[in-house]
């Protein structure tokens, strides 16, 4: 009952309830709040990690990334054709 | 193949079906699998380090067409697994060079797993964000300070004392924003096992001009979902000057912490 995605403005009435949206889930959610816990959450482990995470701060690689191209994800749904190297900044 | 490989980690369960991952793609487009020890399994996949190596990770994750797609796999296969059985999930770009080394993290790190899991057990994430509605903002200025303000000084000083009541009546109007955002907080944490903030997402992220004032996560245990749904509702009703948005049920990401216990609050 519980297992639908929901996601939405919640409506100041009573009766109203988020509207559950049975669209594929993963799909629907923003962004943004996934990359808040799936960069800020989550296990670290530290040990024979290919990459230590705490060497990187991936919020910020992430947060740079997300406002640098932040006019592709503004655009249309059809958008992909940005060129990925608007996305990637100098340096590091 | 001979190309070197990693296992990157997605979340550890205590077990779960045989089978029940193979329609789940991962990160790297391949088969979803498991690394048991100690009781508990790691659900992981083969992926090359030419593209999930400590070297490609640094620049892929810069790159956000890339970092969407592997944010959004690494979430549907947690999501898959969660639907079976409680998970800790791993954070993003955990890649282990093999099962050896999979195995002996989970062994070396059991008994905080097992905690953890049982924590999760019967448990879910919902994600609520709390903006200033546009129009209370819009209506902060003009509260204050009519046209008959016709004091000494002239009208520059007027002017001055307008512009200075509605800059007040603007201070005032966010402070109670504030104010609001935190018994929205606390009224829900109420209904919570646990809870945890997340930075106040950029207005150039979320799409709208009005101000993040609370990114909350909070862990309830299943059976209350109904209860914090009509609450956010109910609160949603109780201030007109907040806007509410509410997510989930997530896999309980904001919760995992295996080594920080308590310091979210």
């Amino acid at each position: 009952m519980t297992d639908e995605y929901v996601e939405g403005t919640v409506v100041p009435a009573p009766e109203r309830r988020p509207v559950r949206n049975p669209a594929a889930p993963s799909e629907r959610i923003a962004l943004v709040d996934l990359l808040d816990r799936v960069l800020a959450g989550g296990v670290v482990v530290a040990g024979e990690v290919t990459l230590s995470v705490a060497d990187v701060d991936l919020v910020t690689v992430s947060l740079r990334a997300l406002v640098t191209s932040v006019s592709a994800l503004a655009g249309p749904a059809d958008g992909s054709a940005h060129s990925r190297a608007d996305v990637r900044e100098p340096g590091r | 193949m001979t190309e070197p490989r990693g296992l990157w980690v997605y979340a550890v369960t205590e077990q779960i079906p045989a089978g029940s991952l193979d329609q789940v793609a991962g990160v790297g487009g391949g088969q979803v699998r498991t690394v048991v020890a100690d009781g508990l399994t790691a659900i992981a996949e083969d992926v090359p380090l030419e593209e999930f190596g400590e070297a490609a990770l640094r620049r892929n994750l810069e790159d956000l067409a890339w970092l969407e797609e592997t944010a959004r796999a690494h979430h549907r296969v947690i999501d898959a697994v969660v639907r079976q059985s409680p998970v800790v999930p791993m954070r993003l770009a955990t890649v282990y060079s093999g099962d050896a080394s999979v195995a002996a993290m989970l062994a070396g790190r059991a008994d905080d797993f097992r905690a953890a899991l049982g924590r999760m057990s019967r448990r879910q994430e919902w994600g609520v964000k709390v903006y200033a509605a546009e129009r209370a903002e819009a209506n902060a200025a003009p509260a204050h300070g009519g046209t008959e303000d016709t004091g000494s000084g002239g009208k520059g000083a007027a002017y001055l004392r307008r512009r200075r009541d509605q800059l007040s009546a603007q201070q005032d109007a966010r402070r109670e924003l504030t104010v609001s955002a935190e018994l929205v907080h606390g009224a829900l944490s109420q209904l919570a096992v646990d809870s945890a903030l997340h930075p106040p997402q950029a207005p150039q992220l979320t799409g709208t001009s009005a101000p993040m004032l609370l990114n909350a996560a909070y862990l309830l245990d299943e059976q209350r979902s109904e209860d914090f749904t009509a609450a956010v509702g109910a609160l949603a009703k109780s201030h007109p000057a907040l806007r509410l948005e509410l997510t989930g049920p997530w896999p309980p990401y904001s919760f995992a912490g295996v080594e920080q216990e308590e310091e979210a609050w």
